[in-house]
């Protein structure tokens, strides 16, 4: 549609650590999709009764700006965000070692700027890379990308409209390190063979944004790995 | 930033929520006034408890209603952390030496990763930064610093030597760096007896 290959990313842009208040944050562009992630803890949990007495309560809101779509869309929350806060929340908790932090909560906040289909993967991974940003303790980061189906073919990465032209679209979130699906949905329909070609190829792509999400984390801190004597590292175990 | 030592994993953390401990000297700010102690914030996921029974006396009977007297709300803080469990809010006292209400100096808040990296190796580069700046410094655990010195000059340059040292807390041969830089801007300032 727009001159890519059937299994090629739209060119994805990540930045990590570009807000000053929160703990964490993260910025991605992926294709014309504009995103902010932030996080917020882990802090105390409020209101009390929420906490959680052997790990940390992980709160998620996924909310679209007025301006982000064609036509405005009210701020208030819709039905469809509260469902993607839900989802973008279970993929990411199983990365988190929550248990570290008990009665505390993590605050989650992924904000799109300007939408083109495949917010809710590319939240994920923006999320996720704040999550890492906050030095909150994962067990790996988790990339999003969705696969889907347009005149009988599987693509990869649908944009805006081609999704809307498409018979189907497979939203994933995976984890390569342990080579888990962390969300997977689907609207259309696609046969099984089809589900099969689509799903592998939305988690080779989710590979790739993982490999991307690494070299931002990186670019971050790369000072960091230049140095670090044994001292320090025996003092802050101490 | 990773080290294996026999079968241990050593990363080293580069920013990450301040998880109190037992016996660590933190600075907190009281938040509450309740019957029998105050609320503090120690800037950690977890709010802090100081019992009235663990502050000095000062020869005055800690009877209720009188916590106001010893500490407001506000009230900046020295105190160490005497239990914690991850299952109870961590407890607080300010009897000891050293602890107790802050009544001056300027404060600076860094992540509380990178104090160990304030202190240095065997107290190297606090030693350093007291010596060559003139000034107190008291590094909590929670990342809260104070720092306190004889005239409001010293202690900028304290505090903008610690920012510095967060800043570049993972390159080598910082002690040398900071002192220079400190040197560099004592000149000018006449230090008072």
């Amino acid at each position: 549609m727009d001159g890519r290959r059937l299994d090629e990313l739209r060119p994805i842009k990540l930045e990590v650590g570009i807000l000053d208040k929160a703990d964490g944050s993260a910025y991605i562009e992926h294709g014309r999709n504009k995103i902010l992630a932030a996080v917020f803890g882990p802090r105390e949990a409020h209101p009390k009764h929420i906490a959680l007495a052997d790990r940390a309560v992980v709160r998620c809101r996924y909310h679209m700006a007025p301006f982000s779509t064609d036509e405005r869309k009210s701020p208030a929350p819709s039905r469809r965000e509260q469902e993607l806060s839900k989802v973008i929340r279970e993929s990411l908790e199983p990365s988190i070692m929550s248990e570290y932090y008990p009665r505390s909560t993590i605050d989650l906040f992924i904000e799109v700027l300007q939408a083109d289909a495949g917010t809710r993967c590319a939240g994920i991974t923006a999320a996720s890379l704040a999550l890492a940003d906050a030095g909150i303790p994962l067990r790996e980061l988790v990339a999003g990308c969705a696969a889907g189906k347009i005149d009988g073919k599987v693509v990869l990465d649908l944009s805006d409209t081609e999704d809307k032209k498409g018979d189907a679209d497979l939203p994933v979130a995976y984890m390569p390190k342990s080579n888990s699906i962390g969300l997977l949905q689907m609207d259309g329909s696609m046969t099984e063979e089809e589900l099969k070609q689509a799903l592998e190829m939305a988690v080779n792509a989710c590979r790739t944004i993982y490999e991307m999400q690494r070299n931002a984390l990186r670019q971050k801190y790369h000072i960091e790995r230049e140095e670090s004597t044994s001292e320090e590292i025996a003092e802050v175990k101490a | 930033m990773a080290e294996v030592i026999g079968n241990k994993l050593i990363v080293m953390p580069v920013k990450g929520a301040y998880i109190p401990r037992m016996d660590d000297i933190v600075l907190g700010r009281v938040t509450d006034i309740g019957m029998s102690g105050w609320q503090v914030d120690i800037y950690s996921p977890y709010p802090a408890m100081l019992p009235a029974s663990e502050t000095p006396m000062r020869g005055r009977d800690s009877a209720r209603g009188d916590l106001r007297s010893i500490y407001g709300v506000g009230d900046l803080m020295i105190a160490q952390v005497i239990a914690f469990d991850r299952t109870r809010d961590p407890l607080l006292t300010t009897k000891g030496r050293g602890l107790g209400k802050v009544t001056s100096g300027r404060v600076a808040r860094i992540n509380n990763t990178k104090i160990p990296r304030i202190i240095g190796k065997k107290g190297s580069m606090i030693t350093m930064l007291k010596k060559e700046t003139g000034t107190d410094i008291i590094p909590g655990q929670n990342g809260v610093i104070l720092v306190t010195g004889r005239n409001p000059d010293q202690e900028l340059i304290a505090v903008e030597a610690i920012y510095m040292i967060e800043r570049e807390a993972h390159t080598a041969g910082l002690t040398d760096r900071v002192k220079t830089m400190i040197l560099e801007r004592m000149k000018g300032i006449t230090v008072g007896q």
